[in-house]
């Protein structure tokens, strides 16, 4: 019985956390956004500062028709943002935050494997929507996105690879464990090949090619209305919360510090994961969208042999250091 | 995650063999489904339950790395190439009456002669081997390595120069289709290359006339010498695009 109510806890307490860390996010890039251009983005709702912006858009999505276009096919129209949504829901479980048991959701015994595995299904959402809506905006937006996953999947492995290779184990807290502070100039390379590779991943700028609303309208989600667009856009920001912790996790140390891990290692955790989410908005101001052939170039010619490269120098430090 | 894993869960030994039998006849009806409907997309996501149903198998036999590798590399890539292919091809919604294969009694033959040959090869092997579900994870990723690397290592090689081969000769394909500009395309990126003689002398015209600054037609030259995989650095500056990468080649 016990045992039960602990697991409800932690899904009580992950689920928490799903709905509340996409959304501070999202209100973050609405502020952050607007004093990078030199406005003052959301003011009014809420009051202070408009902090309730997002809320009011979630109830404003709320009350939009759900609109399934004639041509479209239903069901899997319908299904394809609970696809999409869902991996990073079961994601989240098994990102640790801080050291022991008591700070993972669950912990796993190949937690990266789980964790990449996972995110690669939520693509299928994307693909799903795009076959589905019979427009032909979302059909290339679908298979831009199917290219692209393809592109940008094989540099993340390869990265987290060498994480793993270093660390010597699959688990992710074992791997936070394993951290020493000169990891972070050993891996470097690979940490930043990994946080492209998963921007790419997630289709944020400047790899949005997918979404390109200048091009193909919103590429996948043109046909989708109210709750199920909502869906969508949660996804995205769901995904910036699993990207930023799991860069933290397997390239930052996760919970150790300055000061050492004790009682705070999920205040670094979280703070780690804040400054990259706030990279991730920061590129998307910065940097115009990349066209589709720079995109792969950039991955095929660029990542790739850059993750090579790393897991070479991981496996040669290895072998001299023991 | 695991059912098997959960220290107390609510589902006894033989519970775990109930939800094995169970998810065993989700596979094997979505695995049913993918060969006989005549929506190609939805045969693609059947697919997609199927083998997700095949992970599950693992992770109740307590083969945790294999699940999440069976996911990764089945659902997360080998799907979305299918679906990626369909699309680029043939994917209308609704059914397809003309995917129906002409010689279905031979493939039948193929599919029943192969899964009695590994049904009866599965059976003889693990005939009497049990897994305890309560002691040390049989198939943790530990006990895989270390199986992998010490008692299988020449048929990992072999497979992994298999798998080059494959590489090596995925890229001589190409590379032929490249030169010979008659063939059929075979994929976007073949077809791009592959066809317009057009947009070559274009964009050779464009760099040797007005070099760095050649505005007229940019887009159209840069986009496809890019993608002609020749010179460029991915960059994003579409004004000195076509005549650097002329000039690289």
């Amino acid at each position: 019985m016990n045992d039960a109510l602990d697991v409800a806890l932690r899904l009580l307490v992950v689920f928490v956390v799903f709905l509340t860390l996409p959304l501070i996010v999202g209100q973050t890039e609405h502020k952050v956004m607007a004093h990078m251009q030199g406005r003052l983005g959301p003011m009014y709702a809420g009051g202070f500062h408009g902090w309730a912006q997002l809320v009011a858009d979630g109830v404003k999505f709320a009350q939009k028709e759900d609109i399934v276009p004639a041509g479209a096919d239903r069901r899997i129209f319908q299904l394809a943002p609970a696809v999409a949504l869902l991996p990073y829901l079961l994601v989240l479980l098994a990102i640790p935050i801080g050291p022991g048991e008591g700070a993972v959701g669950q912990v796993l015994d190949a937690g990266i494997f789980f964790v990449l595995a996972v995110m690669g299904v939520g693509v299928l959402g994307s693909l799903m929507a795009g076959w589905a809506s019979a427009n032909k905006f979302s059909l290339l937006g679908g298979l831009r996105t199917a290219a692209q996953l393809l592109a940008y999947e094989l540099p993340m492995l390869l990265t987290a690879a060498s994480v793993a290779m270093a660390a010597g184990t699959v688990s992710l807290p074992g791997i936070v464990d394993a951290f020493e502070w000169w990891w972070l100039p050993w891996q470097i390379v690979g940490a930043i090949v990994f946080f492209v590779a998963g921007l790419a991943e997630l289709q944020r700028p400047p790899f949005d090619m997918p979404v390109a609303d200048s091009e193909i309208i919103f590429g996948a989600y043109t046909e989708y209305t109210g709750l199920r667009f909502a869906l969508f856009l949660l996804a995205e920001y769901a995904g910036i919360v699993v990207l930023c912790g799991l860069t933290t996790v397997l390239f930052l140390g996760g919970w150790h510090g300055p000061w050492g891990a004790d009682g705070l290692g999920w205040v670094w955790t979280l703070l780690k994961a804040a400054v990259l989410a706030f990279v991730v908005i920061w590129l998307r101001v910065t940097y115009p969208r990349l066209r589709e052939d720079q995109l792969q170039k950039l991955s095929w010619t660029l990542l790739v042999p850059l993750s090579l490269a790393q897991i070479a120098l991981t496996g040669v430090v290895k072998v001299v250091i023991r | 995650m695991s059912l098997a894993e959960a220290p107390q869960g609510f589902l006894s030994p033989t519970g775990v063999e109930i939800a094995f039998l169970l998810v065993g006849l989700v596979t094997f009806g979505a695995a049913l489904v993918t060969v006989t409907t005549r929506q190609l997309v939805h045969a693609a996501l059947w697919l997609v339950v199927a083998l997700g149903g095949l992970a599950v198998e693992y992770l109740l036999l307590t083969a945790e790395f294999i699940a999440w590798v069976q996911v990764l590399i089945y659902v997360g890539s080998v799907v979305v190439l299918l679906l990626f292919g369909l699309m680029l091809t043939k994917a209308p919604i609704g059914r397809s009456p003309d995917a129906d294969s002409g010689n279905r009694w031979a493939a039948l033959t193929v599919a029943v002669a192969s899964a009695a040959a590994l049904i009866w090869v599965v059976v003889d092997a693990f005939r009497a081997t049990w897994i305890d579900l309560d002691g040390p994870a049989a198939g943790s990723t530990e006990v895989t390595g270390t199986s992998l690397f010490q008692n299988w290592v020449l048929p990992f090689e072999a497979l992994s120069v298999l798998l080059l081969a494959a590489l090596v000769g995925a890229i001589v394909l190409s590379r032929k289709a490249k030169t010979d500009s008659s063939s059929p395309p075979v994929n976007s990126r073949v077809a791009t290359k592959s066809s317009p003689g057009i947009t070559e002398s274009h964009g050779n015209s464009l760099s040797s006339s007005s070099g760095r600054n050649g505005r007229t037609g940019r887009h159209e030259g840069n986009a496809r010498n890019e993608q002609d995989g020749r010179g460029g650095r991915g960059g994003r500056d579409d004004r000195d695009g076509p005549a650097e990468q002329e000039g690289a080649r």
